[in-house]
């Protein structure tokens, strides 16, 4: 029996675990490891914080979702041996493989701020990238009467990068409902340049952050939570004040691969942008968050490498060359409050273009444009994840990008895409 | 080639990695009040080596981690913003995100 053996199993490991099994003869073990017990749609915590989302909805048993020939080794990983194609675990025996695809993302690190995880961790300093934190956040929101709500970015890359602004438009309309806008200061505070980094997004957007009255904190890079003041203090010495501070803490790749030969200083495994074979490892494959490369950390780039690395594993197995396939290829809707959302398409090379995006079945649907029919579509995606992109049944959105319907003058104004 | 003749992008970004060289780095620094030493050096080698391995300008932790320069120092070399600085004079893009 030879072996695929699969590091993680949230969105790129499920289903690329599926894609490998309907290809792959009876002779090779497809296995995932993996401690957790249940599988998390993480695009629901976005929604969470408002009452917009269940628990129920986006949680399910691990069990559920892993299909019929794919092995669940449910453990954690302690370290890789890419010499013996070896992984030893912190629980069962060690697992040997042919091919090891590294699946296992990343999260979260507030313990690495001074301060974050003081006297103010969820009392009134809450992130929304665990359930938990999202969870906490709903009650600190529902009971939130006004005064400084800070959005707080503190450091790149982070999951879905997008969401932090998705965050602030929601609150936005949130407290508007609730009758207490007028009573709380918004403030976005960011490490970048601005809230929108890209010459076509500045231009075409920046009118949201004004028209919903959001302040924006450029080049902030937040060394210290101060729970006492209920500042934030970046390295230069400003302060942010805040009432309620939500923040996207420092991410990081799992800690198996802290200070190991595969990956960079964050743990992210350093991959080839194009085959998504780990660089510093023969046989090891990388894929979704856990990747360092330049593409989003989000599903639908996961779903994508998912594709194209199945044919890339198929290769290796015949010995043949890998094809350099993966484009950086990205799709996501961005919620903007009151029932709206935008779609952006964009990879590599190309930035987010306005125009319309063609997909089978389903008809186009505006890009770079705030329309309902974008947030229909997002919140029913739900049901194309648990049903679709998991098993890795088909989803007719090819996996690298398409020019078509894009409006390529737009960038060409601005100098360049 | 020299600070004159250097293509550039509206915020001031190197427009070809290829232009870069020391000397323009030298020039572009001083241009911004900032006379190069040992440690500005190690910093902004550091940042040119990351994003040609990742393809992305790092942010400041992965700069300090790999070229052992504590933030707050860094801060010191490059006031006034040192991820944009270090990426104007290292000659690498505009840190950013997805939109």
């Amino acid at each position: 029996m030879k072996t695929i053996l699969i590091l993680g199993a949230g969105t790129a490991g499920t289903a690329i675990a599926h894609k490998l099994r309907r290809r792959l003869s009876s002779e090779w073990d497809v296995a995932v490891v993996d401690p957790s017990s249940t599988h998390l749609y993480q695009p629901g915590l976005l929604f969470l914080p408002f009452g917009d989302e269940t628990e129920e909805r986006i949680v399910r048993e691990r069990g559920s979702t892993l299909g019929k020939g794919i092995t669940w080794h449910k453990d954690a990983v302690k370290t890789i041996d890419t010499e013996l194609r070896r992984v030893e675990l912190e629980a069962g025996d060690p697992l040997s493989y042919d091919f090891l695809i590294i699946a296992s993302g990343s999260e979260i690190r507030p313990d690495m701020i001074d301060g974050m995880l003081g006297d103010g961790w969820q009392k009134n300093v809450f992130d929304f990238y665990t359930l938990e934190g999202s969870k906490a956040l709903q009650q600190a929101l529902a009971n939130f009467e006004g005064g400084r709500l800070v959005l707080n970015i503190v450091e790149m890359p982070i999951k879905c990068p997008v969401a932090p602004l998705e965050f602030a438009f929601l609150a936005d309309a949130y407290l508007a409902k609730r009758g207490i806008r007028d009573k709380t200061e918004l403030v976005y505070v960011t490490p970048l340049d601005g809230a929108f980094t890209k010459p076509l997004a500045s231009k075409t957007l920046g009118y949201l952050l004004e028209e919903k009255g959001i302040q924006v904190e450029t080049e902030f890079m937040t060394g210290e939570v101060d729970s006492e003041k209920n500042v934030i203090r970046s390295y230069d010495e400003r302060e942010v004040p805040y009432d309620l501070l939500v923040t996207i803490p420092p991410h990081m790749g799992s800690s198996f691969l802290e200070d190991t030969d595969l990956a960079d200083e964050l743990a992210f495994v350093a991959t080839d942008p194009y085959t998504l074979a780990a660089k510093n490892a023969e046989r090891v494959f990388c894929i979704g968050d856990a990747t360092d490369l330049p593409s989003s950390k989000a599903g639908s780039v996961a779903h994508f490498q998912a594709d194209l690395m199945t044919e890339n594993i198929l290769r290796a197995i015949d010995d043949e060359e890998l094809e350099p396939s993966f484009d950086g290829h990205s799709n996501c809707f961005v919620e903007t409050g009151h029932g709206k959302a935008m779609l952006i398409d964009f990879n590599y090379e190309t930035e987010p273009l306005p125009g319309q995006f063609p997909i089978p079945g389903i008809g186009p649907l505006p890009l770079l444009k705030e329309c309902r029919r974008n947030h229909w579509a997002k919140r029913l995606f739900r049901l194309v994840y648990w049903h679709a992109l998991l098993p890795a049944r088909p989803i007719p959105i090819s996996p690298t990008m398409s020019l078509a319907g894009k409006q390529l003058s737009a960038a060409a104004e601005l100098g360049g895409a | 080639m020299s600070l004159e003749a250097v293509q550039t992008d509206a915020e001031g970004y190197l427009a070809s990695r290829d232009d870069w060289s020391e000397e323009l780095a030298n020039e572009l620094a001083t241009q911004m009040g900032i006379e190069l030493n040992d440690e500005h050096w190690k910093v902004l080698n550091t940042a040119r080596a990351i994003e040609g391995e990742s393809g992305s300008s790092p942010g400041l932790r992965k700069i300090s981690k790999r070229s052992e320069t504590p933030i707050k120092s860094i801060y010191k070399l490059f006031p006034d913003g040192p991820a944009k600085l270090i990426a104007k004079i290292a000659g690498i893009p505009k840190p950013k995100s997805c939109l």
